[in-house]
Parts: structure tokens; sequence; C-alpha cells
């Protein structure tokens, strides 16, 4: 899902960031069981980051917006353990295990836990590079129906090459289970008006992770 | 996605409708503070968390102690004090801030006092000149490992979506008030790639060690939407 809710940046009408004074690292104790249920089940490779992105997108916008952060994640845990068919809706509501299925071979233990990194999304270049640092270059105007990581603001706009950040997984290859296809990763810097018009702050630069399929040499 | 019946998400709206109904799911993401107000008991959201870790916990797919070692993990050990001592001393040791602007995952790793760091950190310096400031349009991305999970308004609704468009009002509301010649970088989290801010070394700071600097770098000034404390705010 592209054009959907999730896509914010820009929009209108969501009113002043409300910072919280000495705020938890957990409000509750739900919100920390969803968090860790969801890093124990990464590494089980069940199913890829951008699958993970791709679900809670999935969900109706009047939801996304109006669920708390945990609970968009709680929702799109529970999606993919349904479409996985590790467990059926049937056994979410009746808060047991009502049938056995396959195992998997290994979880994360408490042992796993004591270095919480992140793994890597770099990949071996099948070719080299196709823009340098300083090259100006288009962003795409691509509407998807499926998942993509070039946000709506920064499409058809034309920014220059900052730097090559390595060969990474393509998300939107790897959210439609079509392998991870590996792509150049650049930081692509807009002027602020080429993005939001004469009249916005001249003072102002944005810039995004652009995957190279998303651009175009100038 | 299309929805059809059978396929687990029609329950799943179901599920959703209900917490809605209930009053379960709230009308900002801020707004934690009623969660379990309106149960007498154990709120839906509480009851579905619960059957969830239990189905999945019967079915061999986690283990329970390694949740608890999670949630301990980011309580305790993985914070923005990791952050604040990396800043502390890129601003004590100039071959130590080169390294990190050049590779901050092998720079941070490279410290030892800090938990580790996996793939992609990289580390951005504001100057006079420029302001830089990090978030996440299109979900959350933010460098856990040393800066810890975002606050709740990191992941809002009005910081995503202003932080691109209105930065220095955004910057206003957090009061932080640049000159209108510096700069405003922001970047977006669109990649797999994360970001922190190495604030300036505020003035008067000259001749401390990396302990007392640290206690001067908060995590707002990593994201960007803060500076550094004066030496008179930590007196």
């Amino acid at each position: 899902m592209t054009n959907s809710i999730h896509d914010m940046g820009g929009m209108h009408g969501f009113g002043p960031v409300e910072e919280e004074e000495n705020e938890p690292v957990f409000h509750t104790a739900w919100e920390s069981r969803v968090y860790a249920m969801n890093r124990a089940m990464g590494p089980l490779r069940l199913w890829t980051i951008d699958e993970g992105r791709a679900a809670q997108e999935a969900l109706p916008p009047s939801v996304y917006v109006s669920a708390s952060y945990y609970q968009r994640w709680l929702l799109g845990l529970e999606r993919r353990i349904q479409e996985r068919g590790i467990a059926g809706a049937d056994e979410l509501e009746a808060g047991r295990s009502l049938r056995s299925g396959e195992r998997p071979n290994r979880i994360f233990t408490p042992a796993d836990a004591e270095e919480l990194t992140r793994g890597s999304f770099e990949r071996d270049a099948p070719a080299p590079p196709r823009f340098s640092a300083g090259d100006h270059v288009r962003t795409l105007n691509i509407n998807p129906q499926t998942h993509t990581r070039l946000p709506r603001y920064a499409r058809d706009k034309v920014g220059k090459i900052e730097a090559i950040r390595g060969c990474h997984v393509y998300p939107d290859s790897v959210a439609n289970g079509a392998g991870e296809d590996p792509q150049w990763l650049y930081t692509v810097v807009f002027p602020g008006q080429v993005l939001w018009g004469e009249d916005s702050d001249q003072s102002v630069k944005i810039s995004i992770e652009a995957f190279e399929p998303y651009l175009i040499k100038e | 996605m299309q929805l059809k019946a059978g396929s687990g998400i029609c329950e799943n709206f179901h599920y959703v409708s209900n917490l809605i109904e209930s009053g379960t799911i709230m009308t900002s993401d801020g707004d934690h503070s009623h969660d379990h107000t309106h149960a007498s008991e154990l709120s839906d959201v509480q009851v579905r968390v619960r059957s969830l870790e239990t189905v999945l916990s019967e079915k061999g797919y986690i283990d329970p102690a390694a949740l608890d070692a999670i949630v301990e993990g980011y309580e305790t050990r993985i914070g923005p004090h990791n952050g604040a001592k990396v800043v502390a001393r890129a601003w004590s040791d100039p071959a130590f801030r080169v390294a990190l602007l050049e590779d901050a995952t092998a720079a941070v790793n490279d410290m030892g006092n800090v938990s580790p760091v996996g793939s992609h950190l990289i580390a951005i310096e504001n100057t006079p000149a420029q302001h830089h400031m990090v978030v996440c349009t299109l979900c959350s991305c933010y460098p856990w490992e040393v800066l810890g999970l975002p606050p709740t308004w990191y992941k809002s609704a009005p910081y995503r979506s202003r932080a691109v468009i209105e930065p220095r009002k955004v910057l206003s509301e957090f009061g932080v008030t640049l000159s209108e010649k510096t700069e405003i970088r922001v970047w977006d989290s669109t990649a797999e790639t994360r970001f922190m801010v190495v604030p300036m070394r505020p003035a008067g700071t000259e001749g401390w060690n990396e302990v007392k600097l640290a206690a001067l770098v908060t995590r707002n000034s990593m994201v960007g939407t803060g500076l550094a404390l004066k030496p008179e705010d930590v007196a």
C-alpha cells in the first residue's frame, strides 16, 4: 500500500507536537510485551522488516490514525501471524493454542537479548552505482499499489545526490515477496522550495534516502 | 490489499472495531493515560496481547523469558545515555569526531563503553551555519541502539507530517529558536540508514571531562529538536 495514511510528510491538520515530560520507555506492560514479541519474532525470518511495515500500512486509514503506536504493532503482528498460518483467529480469540503445528528450529533466547543490535541490510552490489555525489537527479512519479519508500512529497522532484550509502535490500521488492533485489541507496537533498513551493522557507533543505530505481538523471 | 473472508484479515478488523467501540483505541498517539480507565478488569488490548503471547509461546515461537530480557534491555542498558557518551567523546577527542562522522557504526563500536551498534548508523554534526533534524515520515525509524526507543511525539502524526514542511515552527514548539541565517536540514529516514545528530558543544564547558559533558546531551539534542544544555542548566 503506498498512497496511504502512513505517508504523512507535509500533511496538515494534525495539530501541535506534544512532548510528554519524563516519558517512560513503555507506558504500560502490554506495550512492552508487544514490542518484545515483535523483536523476538523478527530473527525467525518469517517475514522481513518491510513486510512488517506493509502490514501496518494496509490498515484502514481511520484505524491507522486512531490506533496508538503499539496498537498498530499489535494489529500488524496479529495479521502476519494469521497470514503465515502460525495461529488462527480462533486461537487468538481463545487465548491458547488449539492445534499443533510446525515449530521453528531456533527461537530468540534470553541470551540473544544481551546484544540487541540491528541486522545489516547491505548486500553485495550487482553493478556499480549509476550516480555520484553532486549529480542532479529527478525522482520518479510513481504510485504503486504495493509498498514503496519513496514518499509522495518527494516524487517527480529534482534534487542532488549528497552521498552514496551502499547497496541495500530493496523494500519495494522484498515487501512483495519478490526477493531482496539489492539496490544502491543515496541521500538525495531537495531545497524546501522545490518540495513546498516558492513561498516556503528558503533556509530549509530536506533529504530522503532514495533507492536507485527511484531516480533518473536530470 | 483486498479483504477476503476466511483470510484472517476480516477477523482482524472485527477485533479492531471492538477496540474502537470499547474505547481501547484512542483518538491520538499521545493519549496513553486513558488506556485503562474504561475497563473494570483487563482492557481488551491487554487481553489480546496476553492471548497472542500465550499462543505464540505454546506453539514454540517465543520464550517469555526472552521477552522479559528484551524489555529489561530497553529499560536499562539501551537508551539516550549511550548517545550522550558518543557526543561527549566527539566533543573531547578530535580524532574520534572525524571517525564518527566518517563511519558512526564502527566508531561507536570501538568505544567499548556503550552498547553495541549494528548497521547503518550515520552521525551528522550541527554547526552555526547548519542545524540537523531527523524524522521518519513513513513510520518511526530511529537509532534505537544509541538513543533507545523513540518518544511518543517522534512517532506521532503531528511530528511526522510537519517536520518536513515547517521544521522551523516545529522547532519553536520545542523551544528552539535558531538564527534565520542557519540552514535547517531535515533528514527523512526513508531507508535502513539511521541518523543521530551531534549537537554543538555549549560555551563555558572548556576543560570538562566526558562524564560531565554527557550530562548536557539530551535525547532531543540528538534528534535535532533540542540543543545541548548549557552549564547553568545543570548547575
